[in-house]
């Protein structure tokens, strides 16, 4: 018995559920030299920017317990390199893209979704909202539920209509349901949960922090009980909302983990890291686990472990 | 590229060092020197998710045997610790070869090579290399104590000659690397310095390099989280040939860079004129 393994993100369909996370494939070029890109589900891209930026000073990473810190500060060439030369390269690879978008404020984000209308090469964007609001001193998009609100509602109204707008939320925050519910309600077509958790590592020699921007976001296995908790709380709460889960997945099992909580696919990130084959062993083993408990597609498996009451959203 | 799950041929133990051999016949075809592997560490089940970059120090191509590849681990934290704890006909995850070799002139032109602590590692095959092209050369060894030089034999053996400093004096002359450098480029007449060694000890070869107007090539070891291009954990701030500088990654871009290119006193800071830093004001 064969499973079938297409999934739906929004108007999207998808050959599979396992896709690459933002900032963890770039712009799935380096990988393509462990696996064809086009057999993933699809490659989410670096968060993309309307101008270069430099990223932070060095040290940017901290491994640690089952997991590692970042401080990249979204080191790119900016949206017009992008479009000139990663996007292109995708769609001549076959590669189905999601484009991570970031920015700063609201207009920002509108004159990125803006740059992509009508790009055939653009399957779905994903909007970083886990960047600071100029506008709002700083404070992170996605902790605010108006001002997540405001940027998604934006970006759908100036989106090309047939591309599916997902918001990726920020666990770092009291009740994410809050924030999912704004999203959605401001038109998100889905959720991305979830980004990396605020943390800090101590050099003990030099006493001081490791990483140059001193916080950074923690990622990899050890973050996958909260991401998994979150993608069961919105399920459970939007059971309606596809969600692409992500957070510490490095095995078919833990993917299998997420669409049972409700995901409706997945991103591999932070495993790439250490094996740059990662998200198509994860899709080989994933169809395996699905097949193994008789699963006739992955369907079927998303939002299993829940309780059937849950299932209808109470 | 490869990535393959690689039998450990021998392990041997040289001064503070650890040198693995192991069986990775895709690896020693394609390897040039300068390249690097990325090498899983802790096992299957391991809290260490990231692979410990390593410079490869020889390569045997295979012909009667399958090929082999050599590096040289040093011990400084859980996962080289787990490492050298390997023995010969285990096997270890191993990526490569990665990043970008020395580039070499086209024709032989006289060099010196200069090797800090385990980054001799490198140069032993880049010696035998150019060498065999007729490339005149000398080779300066150096480190803190006896204990950390690394190669200093196997240089010996390949070159004939060999320079050997210590910061304490014991063994070889006392002194830094630098101190021994002019003189070698004066005897040899060198148009390039090939280094490989502490971030501090690269940035000193390239001011004298500077200084004799000749070329310095540096093989930088910075902290990597993937080794193949796509996590940007590992940049350096360096000149590009329009002048303007960007944080460029040592996996892919690296580990060896034109020392003159290289903004030595900018590493670790964000430079004001940096391509993108004026975009760093929203933070993100």
């Amino acid at each position: 018995m064969t499973v079938e393994m297409t999934t739906r993100l929004g108007s999207l369909t998808l050959p599979n559920p396992v896709l690459t996370a933002s900032g963890c494939a770039a712009a799935g070029r380096e990988l393509s030299q462990f696996f064809d890109v086009n057999e993933l589900g699809a490659v989410v891209t670096k968060s993309i920017q309307l101008r270069a930026r430099s990223g932070r000073a060095t040290p940017r990473m901290a491994e640690t317990p089952s997991g590692m810190l970042n401080s990249i500060g979204l080191q790119g060439p900016g949206i017009d390199a992008f479009l000139r030369e990663d996007l292109p390269w995708l769609a001549r690879h076959g590669a189905r893209a999601v484009v991570s978008i970031a920015g700063s404020s609201t207009d920002e984000f509108v004159s990125l979704t803006r740059r992509l209308y009508g790009n055939r090469a653009v399957s779905m964007i994903e909007v970083n909202i886990s960047c600071p609001n100029v506008e709002k001193r700083g404070e992170v998009f996605a902790c605010d539920p108006s001002a997540a609100a405001r940027v998604i509602g934006a970006v759908r109204r100036s989106a090309d209509p047939r591309t599916p707008v997902f918001a990726k939320l920020t666990p770092d925050v009291t009740d994410i349901t809050v924030i999912a519910r704004a999203c959605a309600d401001a038109g998100a077509d889905g959720l991305s949960l979830i980004n990396t958790l605020l943390g800090l590592e101590i050099d003990v020699d030099r006493m001081a922090p490791v990483l140059g921007g001193v916080t950074g976001g923690l990622s990899g296995p050890a973050i996958r009980p909260v991401a998994l908790r979150c993608v069961w709380q919105v399920h459970q709460a939007l059971p309606h909302v596809p969600i692409l889960g992500m957070g510490g997945i490095r095995s078919g099992l833990d993917a299998l983990r997420f669409l049972l909580a409700g995901a409706t696919a997945v991103s591999v990130g932070t495993a790439v890291f250490g094996d740059p084959a990662a998200p198509i062993r994860v899709l080989h083993e994933l169809t395996d686990a699905l097949e193994e408990r008789g699963f006739a597609s992955v369907r079927e498996a998303i939002g299993r472990a829940h309780p059937q009451r849950a299932m209808v959203g109470t | 590229m490869h990535l393959r799950d690689a039998e450990i041929f021998s392990v041997q133990k040289i001064g503070a060092y650890v040198q693995f051999t192991i069986v990775a016949p895709e690896i020693a075809e394609r390897f040039e020197p300068g390249h690097f592997v990325a090498v899983a560490v802790g096992g299957p089940d391991t809290a260490m998710i990231l692979r410990r970059a390593l410079a490869i120090s020889d390569a045997t191509p295979g012909a009667e045997f399958a090929g082999t590849v050599s590096f040289v681990v040093a011990e400084h934290g859980p996962g080289t610790r787990w490492l050298v704890s390997q023995p010969a006909g285990a096997r270890l995850d191993v990526v490569g070869p990665l990043g970008r070799p020395f580039p070499l002139p086209s024709r032989p032109v006289p060099a010196v090579l200069v090797g800090g602590g385990y980054g001799t590692a490198p140069l032993v095959p880049l010696a035998r290399g150019l060498l065999a092209s007729g490339t005149p050369l000398e080779v300066i060894v150096g480190a803190a104590s006896a204990d950390r030089l690394f190669g200093e034999l196997m240089v010996r053996r390949t070159v004939g000659t060999v320079t050997v400093t210590t910061d304490d004096g014991s063994a070889g002359q006392p002194g830094l690397v630098t101190d021994a450098l002019p003189d070698a480029i004066a005897r040899t007449g060198a148009q390039v310095v090939y280094a490989c060694g502490p971030m501090a000890m690269l940035r000193a070869v390239s001011q004298v390099a500077r200084d004799h107007a000749i070329v310095a090539q540096v093989a930088v070891e910075e902290s990597m989280a993937c080794g193949v291009g796509v996590c940007m954990t590992c940049v350096l701030p360096v000149r590009g040939d329009d002048g303007r500088s960007r944080f460029v990654r040592s996996c892919v871009d690296g580990p060896v860079f034109d020392g003159g290119r290289v903004r030595w006193d900018d590493v670790g800071r964000l430079p004001a004129d940096l391509v993108g830093a004026d975009a760093m004001g929203g933070g993100g």
